[in-house]
């Protein structure tokens, strides 16, 4: 068992909180700018020189209060545009966790990066001016985020002030939403009526909306669960680097590194090696310098095992009862990132945890629409910010999970062999969470997308 | 040392890591992507806390095997001799093998000539580009972290950049999940921020939490030091102060290491690691904020200076 150790004293309550990655969704127009500028400045976070500096920018430009969003727009570009460009990383703490925000622009490259923070996110927060409703743009959030099967989905529903804080309008939004988003698979959907700009339900509860009785979007970030029950998931362990010493202190060690990316190992385990299918038994775990009998995703950690066997960098080491199946043809679901086209009979690299092959693009079935989740079979071709789904032949056998499984071992980067490029972000397996009875689909009767 | 985060029942438990934990693990994870699938890289250190972290961290993912990787520091000639004690001391303790680019050699050879205002951090990316081009170093981990500057928030944990070191801003790979994408042509080279997510309080409690031994300077203690651009500058050959700048005894400590010339002090009585996390967590001041002459010089500087291939 893993020790818990004690802190040095009075560190405690600093130290031992837990990390939220979340990723904002939503346009300057929804009010994202004043929500992340208030979550910053209401918890502390934005300091005097930081506030100064913007300060003093504003007021150059002529503006009478300070603009948020210059302290996330980092790049001169940004400043003179004034747009966002690129996903922000922000980060702020409270007493109880300490919290990762992307924060994704609404505009360029949208869909983009809106993907590339949702990858890491384990809440997304969805914004919509409680005026207008759920629109086009909030049906694309609630699509981005349950095709990156992010596990908590919060919807904002901002400017509640300018619908005087009325129930019937936040509810009618609520659930319009909530029945949108979990038909398409989102598993967790917590709807808050807030105002950014007078700061209700933001970090201190309302004072206008007693009929709501649920967390403010603050407290609901400091308490919903970053872990799921990890025994429910099989263990699966890319190999990253294989560690021998060869000293005189350690002949004989031969450890395989890397970090537990789904599920839990624990020692006195049969385990088999992919692709190569050879089996062993875990015999010690070294988690970065103490010797454990059991260890959980997403902890780093050295396994060692009872056999000498030929395991390197790429290899896949998970429990033989659960080992996942392996193959050389990928049916997945890809966000297109660059800006060269994807096409068919394209040569790429595929990059799955540590093993990068060789791979080839066989087909594009569809391309997707995700205002309206509407499909374009055949496209031919993939554009920049595109999602499509795409069939691809590997040089050498992945171990493959369905993205739905395992977000860590389902997921992919096709790469382009001549100058390195991130082409694309896949996603193996069908793109949303199928219905329990597999009926109910949303809009789909075209083959190719079986939600 | 795995902490399991069990202060907040029923939100985690039973199999959630600490978030000191959760960042230990996936910069250990990004140290460890690299010595998978790179030649030759080289670990930036200069003795600042960021770089000892890093360093500590290498340690770890490597146990019991040594680091992979050989150390590379670029030396302003204006470096605290505590901070190159410690250096020194660190590499000998651990076995290592140290590069140092320097830029008083540059200077003297007449390739860099001194600046009017005598700072040398944006001297140090000659140095530092031409000794990753003549030892040809494939990926260079650096210590910045997202929180410390705007600029640096863009910035992607495996960052690419061209035989000149540029980075573009503009031209940066998506980086998703935890893949990490460290392709590059020949002659090109990935500088790589395993500390990206840190903040400085995190880099702080971590130091606590693994005993982790810093350079005193970081600690209160006192100093002659004379005011310049707000800051407060130590006295020192270096070139300060001026005839103008008086020098005072002051009771005070260094939130950021780095050149002498552009690196203030804070006023503080902190003398252990409590005390320190007790005053980061308290300040209204951002570290670069309170220390840092060269990001003062204008609002884009740490972009400029990363443009043209600083760390």
């Amino acid at each position: 068992m893993t020790s818990t150790t004690d802190q040095v004293a009075g560190l405690d309550d600093l130290a031992a909180t837990t990390l939220l990655r979340f990723a904002t969704a939503g346009s300057v127009d929804d009010g994202k700018s004043t929500l992340v500028g208030r979550l910053l400045h209401d918890s502390k976070s934005v300091l005097t020189d930081q506030l100064e500096a913007v300060e003093a920018v504003s007021a150059q430009r002529g503006q009478d209060t300070p603009d948020l969003a210059l302290l996330t727009d980092g790049l001169r570009a940004e400043r003179e545009q004034g747009i966002t460009i690129d996903v922000a990383y922000r980060y702020f703490a409270t007493a109880r966790r300490r919290f990762i925000l992307a924060d994704t622009p609404g505009h360029v490259q949208y869909t983009r990066n809106m993907v590339t923070g949702a990858s890491t996110a384990d809440l997304a927060v969805v914004l919509v001016d409680a005026r207008n409703g759920v629109i086009e743009q909030t049906r694309r959030h609630a699509a981005v985020a349950a095709l990156l099967r992010v596990p908590h989905v919060v919807l904002a529903v901002n400017k509640m002030d300018l619908v005087g804080y009325e129930e019937a309008a936040f509810a009618k939004i609520a659930e319009e939403f909530t029945a949108y988003a979990s038909d398409l698979g989102v598993p967790e959907i917590t709807a808050i009526p807030i105002s950014a700009l007078a700061g209700d339900n933001v970090v201190e509860p309302s004072a206008h909306m007693d009929w709501y009785g649920g967390p403010t979007v603050l407290e609901h970030l400091e308490t919903v669960p970053v872990s799921h029950d990890l025994t429910a998931c099989p263990a699966r362990f890319p190999v990253q680097y294989v560690i021998r010493p060869q000293t005189a202190e350690h002949p004989d060690y031969r450890g395989y590194a890397g970090q537990i990316a789904s599920g839990v190992l624990r020692v006195g385990e049969a385990v088999t090696v992919l692709p190569s299918g050879r089996t062993s038994v875990i015999e010690g775990i070294d988690a970065l310098g103490e010797s454990v009998d059991i260890a959980w995703a997403p902890q780093s950690v050295t396994v060692r095992l009872r056999d000498d066997i030929d395991i390197s960098r790429g290899d896949l080491i998970a429990p033989s009862a659960s080992a996942p199946a392996t193959t050389q043809d990928v049916e997945a679901t890809v966000c297109h990132v660059a800006d060269q086209p994807l096409a068919v009979g394209a040569r790429v690299l595929l990059k799955h945890t540590t093993r990068t092959v060789k791979a080839i693009v066989k087909a594009i079935p569809s391309r997707l629409t995700l205002d309206d989740l509407s499909q374009h079979p055949e496209p031919g071709q993939l554009v920049a910010n595109d999602i499509g789904r795409v069939v691809v032949r590997t040089a050498e056998p992945l171990a493959l999970d369905s993205y739905a499984d395992s977000r860590r071992t389902g997921s992919f980067l096709l790469i382009d062999p001549a100058d390195g490029t991130t082409l694309a972000a896949g996603m193996a397996g069908e793109a949303f969470a199928a219905h329990a009875d597999g009926a109910g689909a949303v809009a789909a009767d075209d083959e190719g997308w079986d939600f | 040392m795995t902490t399991v985060a069990h202060l907040h029942e029923g939100t985690d438990a039973p199999y959630a890591l600490s978030h000191l934990d959760a960042l230990e693990s996936e910069a250990v994870h990004i140290f460890r992507e690299v010595a998978g699938e790179f030649e030759k890289p080289v670990i930036l250190f200069s003795g600042g806390k960021d770089s000892i972290v890093m360093l500590h961290l290498a340690l770890k993912a490597f146990a019991p095997a040594p680091v992979p990787f050989t150390l590379l520091h670029v030396d302003t000639g204006h470096n605290f001799p505590e901070v190159l004690e410690y250096r020194d001391r660190t590499v000998e303790k651990h076995g290592l093998r140290l590069h140092v680019a320097s830029v008083q050699e540059y200077i003297d050879a007449g390739k860099l000539r001194e600046r009017p205002d005598g700072t040398r951090n944006p001297l140090q990316t000659v140095p530092l580009t031409e000794a990753i081009q003549k030892l040809r170093f494939d990926a260079v981990f650096g210590g910045g972290r997202r929180d410390e500057e705007k600029a640096r928030a863009k910035e992607r944990v495996f960052s690419l950049r061209d035989e000149f070191s540029q980075w573009d801003p503009r031209r940066q790979r998506p980086e998703l999940w935890q893949l990490y994408n460290g392709r590059h042509a020949p002659g090109e080279h990935v500088r790589v921020f395993p500390l990206s997510n840190w903040t400085e309080l995190d880099v702080w409690q971590y130091i606590a939490r693994e005993g982790i031994e810093l350079p005193q300077i970081y600690f209160a203690h006192e100093r002659e030091v004379f005011k310049r651009n707000g800051m407060w500058l130590t006295a020192g050959e270096w070139g300060g102060p001026k005839e103008d700048e008086t020098p005072e005894k002051r009771l005070i400590r260094y939130r950021t290491v780095g050149d002498m010339s552009c690196t203030g002090a804070v006023d503080s009585d902190a003398t252990t690691l409590d005390a320190v996390i007790t005053e980061i967590a308290a300040s209204r001041l951002t570290e670069r904020g309170a220390t840092r002459a060269d990001d003062k010089m204008s609002e884009a500087a740490m972009e400029d200076r990363k443009r043209e291939g600083y760390f």
